[in-house]
């Protein structure tokens, strides 16, 4: 008994020697993300720092990669505000904004009616407002063992996401894609199980081009029929990457990160639309502002016919208040703002991924940041 | 008051009596003090908890649209909210279920080889390399799943399907193997430490009187376990998997990157489908507003019943067990 135990003792110290090696290990390395990419960060000469101190903001992760971009280039010319952007969730950064928590939240959807009217406790004689700063192409990712190239459009996608095309050899996914050998093989489409901007954008996108053949509600939360569904872009996009036979739809990020292949979307123009940077930027050059004052809301063209333009897209906003802002966060609020909505700040997105505003609405933006109190 | 200190010479004609009461100092006062203070505090944090998740839990009831015991969708974006939990209740025995059936035998013939059959220098690194299943982070075998279990369940489950298909509750369409089945399996390993590790200290205990009584009566080795260790340790067993048990019920983050979630009940428990109460709490709080976030707490609440339930069951039996198990467990 005596001796067994010596032994235990002896094997758990080992054990415990090999866990904490490991954990070392571990920890050298992990490594950091922060940076977004690498996109080079040359100090921009025409941002006007201003305020002092820290200044937090959380929301959305569509636009985590931009904020890291930006926040790194900012920080860099103006040492005195240290920015500090959550990825949390669009939810959860608009809860933490009408809490009084953070500067300012983003989200990837535009407020919503109650929202704004609670945003009155903490804009003092003000209300929140949606400020644009920077769109993208949600790609609809697919994996067909033999198939390069495929073409779909808003119907046909509809239909796939809503169970009632089963199989890649249907008639109507034939009829678009005359050179393709496509296989006997059965559709599984995948949804975001979680609550997600993305598919509130995506199925936006496929109530307003298909109505009838997708009969339910947008929303943050999958409403369609069957398929099967996965956590986050980063599990929908690994299980296209997987399984044989998916498709599914997540930022174009993630499909070029794993090299997903991408469907070209049948819009109506004269030839099939590719999910890239510039033609999501098209798309969003023909929304119209819905919002009032100097609320931006965007309404996007999601049936838009153009020549080039991909109508799938999402633009993330930032959500602060017009008046009222707190004095101790406000200039540094608005300085780092508008160095987003410039000229610099929106063209350093590209190499992300990210489509910059067309510039009509990025010059409203401009002006709305400036008269922010 | 006799003072404790006596002549070593008396020492040896009359051993020092055992005391049970308090010397009354500062010392056993103070300890007293903490561990009372301990149990109270306890009593309070639950009490606290209780309250705070059922205050949540009545708002969020109060707006829901929907009966929340028996509706199967989960909308609470949409106003009025509907929500409700049976899927939810169904995907968390379920898998729950499936994970015990496995887990509990291997884990008790883990525990019965490591205390009563391996070789000393064996046992030692085999019950340690249980324990490190446990220091495992729940997220790694979610993506483990995710990344290998899955794609290498497919053929398994086809085979089911064509053997077992028949029963209704084994049948398999194809598609990724994503299913409360899969994540039986998962939690089934994930719950493999603590259970064999309970277990294997009961079989520890069990008196070596008893068992060198059944080696003089004849028994072979097996005997022995089933008549002197087995009926000593089967209140630690069912100790055990209830503390495993408890686990399943509440994991997360493996039942999230593991299940392909949507709100049907699925016959079948090979196909994708279902959700547990603590995934569907993961996947949404992040997204959710307000009355979001009190309608997932109020779905926390009935998670804290099953599991209050489930407990409260698992003592019964360990009670009425008491008499046998020839210790007061």
């Amino acid at each position: 008994m005596k001796l067994q135990r010596k032994n235990r003792l002896r094997a758990i110290a080992a054990g415990a020697l090999a866990v904490s090696g490991a954990l070392v290990l571990t920890a050298c390395g992990s490594d950091d993300n922060s940076g977004g990419g690498g996109g080079d960060s040359k100090a921009a000469s025409n941002i006007k720092c201003d305020g002092k101190g820290q200044l937090l903001a959380s929301g959305s992760s569509a636009q985590k990669n931009a904020m890291d971009l930006w926040i790194k280039t900012y920080g860099e010319a103006c040492k005195d505000t240290k920015l500090n952007y959550k990825a949390t969730g669009s939810g959860a950064g608009i809860q933490e904004f009408l809490q009084g928590k953070t500067a300012f939240a983003g989200s990837d959807s535009a407020l919503k009616p109650e929202e704004v009217k609670s945003s009155e406790k903490v804009c003092k004689g003000g209300k929140a407002i949606d400020l644009p700063m920077v769109g993208g192409p949600i790609a609809v990712g697919f994996n067909v063992p033999g198939v390069d190239k495929l073409t779909l459009n808003a119907e046909v996608l509809a239909k796939i996401f809503n169970s009632e095309i089963k199989k890649w050899d249907d008639p109507a996914i034939k009829a678009l894609n005359k050179d393709a050998k496509l296989p006997s093989l059965k559709i599984q489409a995948f949804h975001r199980s979680d609550e997600s901007g993305t598919t509130d954008n995506f199925t936006k996108y496929l109530k307003a081009a298909a109505p009838k053949a997708w009969p339910h509600e947008p929303g943050k939360a999958w409403e369609g029929k069957g398929g099967q569904s996965a956590d986050g872009s980063s599990g929908v996009s690994s299980q296209v990457k997987q399984v044989s036979g998916s498709i599914s739809y997540f930022e174009l990020s993630y499909a070029t990160a794993n090299s997903i292949k991408t469907v070209d979307l049948n819009t109506g123009a004269s030839a099939p639309v590719q999910a890239t940077v510039e033609n999501a930027s098209k798309a969003i050059s023909e929304a119209k502002v819905k919002g009032t004052g100097k609320d931006l809301a965007l309404d996007l063209a999601y049936d838009t016919k153009a020549d080039g333009a991909y109508p799938i897209t999402l633009v993330t906003y930032e959500i602060a208040c017009d008046k009222g802002n707190k004095a101790s966060t406000l200039p540094a609020t608005k300085s780092f703002l508008n160095y987003v909505a410039s000229e610099d700040g929106q063209t350093s997105l590209k190499e992300l991924g990210y489509a910059p505003l067309p510039t009509e609405i990025a010059n409203k933006v401009r002006e709305s940041v400036k008269s922010l109190s | 008051m006799k003072t404790d200190i006596e002549p070593t010479s008396s020492a040896a004609e009359s051993p020092p009596k055992v005391r049970t009461r308090s010397t009354g100092r500062a010392g056993d006062k103070i300890f007293l003090g903490l561990s009372r203070g301990s149990g109270i505090a306890l009593l309070v944090i639950m009490a606290a908890i209780a309250a705070f998740l059922t205050y949540r839990a009545a708002i969020a009831i109060s707006k829901d649209e929907a009966n929340f015991l028996t509706y199967f969708e989960w909308n609470t974006g949409s106003s009025p909210m509907r929500f409700g939990i049976a899927v939810l209740a169904y995907g968390t025995v379920v898998s729950s279920i499936i994970a015990m059936v496995i887990a509990v035998p291997i884990a008790v013939g883990i525990a019965l080889f490591i205390s009563h059959y391996a070789p000393r220098r064996l046992a030692t690194p085999v019950a340690y390399v249980i324990d490190l299943l446990a220091a495992v982070p729940s997220i790694v075998y979610g993506l483990w799943g995710a990344l290998f279990l899955v794609p290498h369940l497919t053929g398994l489950y086809t085979w089911f399907d064509d053997y077992l298909g028949w029963t209704g509750i084994l049948s398999y369409q194809g598609g990724a193997a994503r299913s409360l089945f899969t994540v039986g399996i998962l939690l089934a390993i994930m719950i493999l430490p603590i259970v064999t590790s309970v277990s294997r200290e009961v079989f520890r205990q069990v008196p070596k009187m008893h068992e060198e009584a059944a080696l003089a009566l004849g028994a072979t080795r097996w005997e022995v376990i089933r008549m002197a260790v087995l009926p000593f340790g089967r209140s630690g067993i069912i100790s055990a998997s209830m503390l495993g048990l408890g686990r399943a019920l509440g994991e997360t983050m493996a039942v999230a990157t593991v299940l392909s979630p949507n709100f049907l009940i699925e016959t079948s428990l090979l196909d994708p489908g279902g959700g547990t109460f603590a995934q569907n709490i993961a996947s949404r709080f992040k997204e959710a507003g307000n009355d979001g976030r009190d309608a997932l707490i109020a779905s926390g609440l009935v998670l804290f019943v099953i599991t209050l339930l489930v407990n409260g069951a698992a003592r019964m039996i360990i009670a009425r067990r008491k008499e046998y198990s020839g210790t007061a467990a």
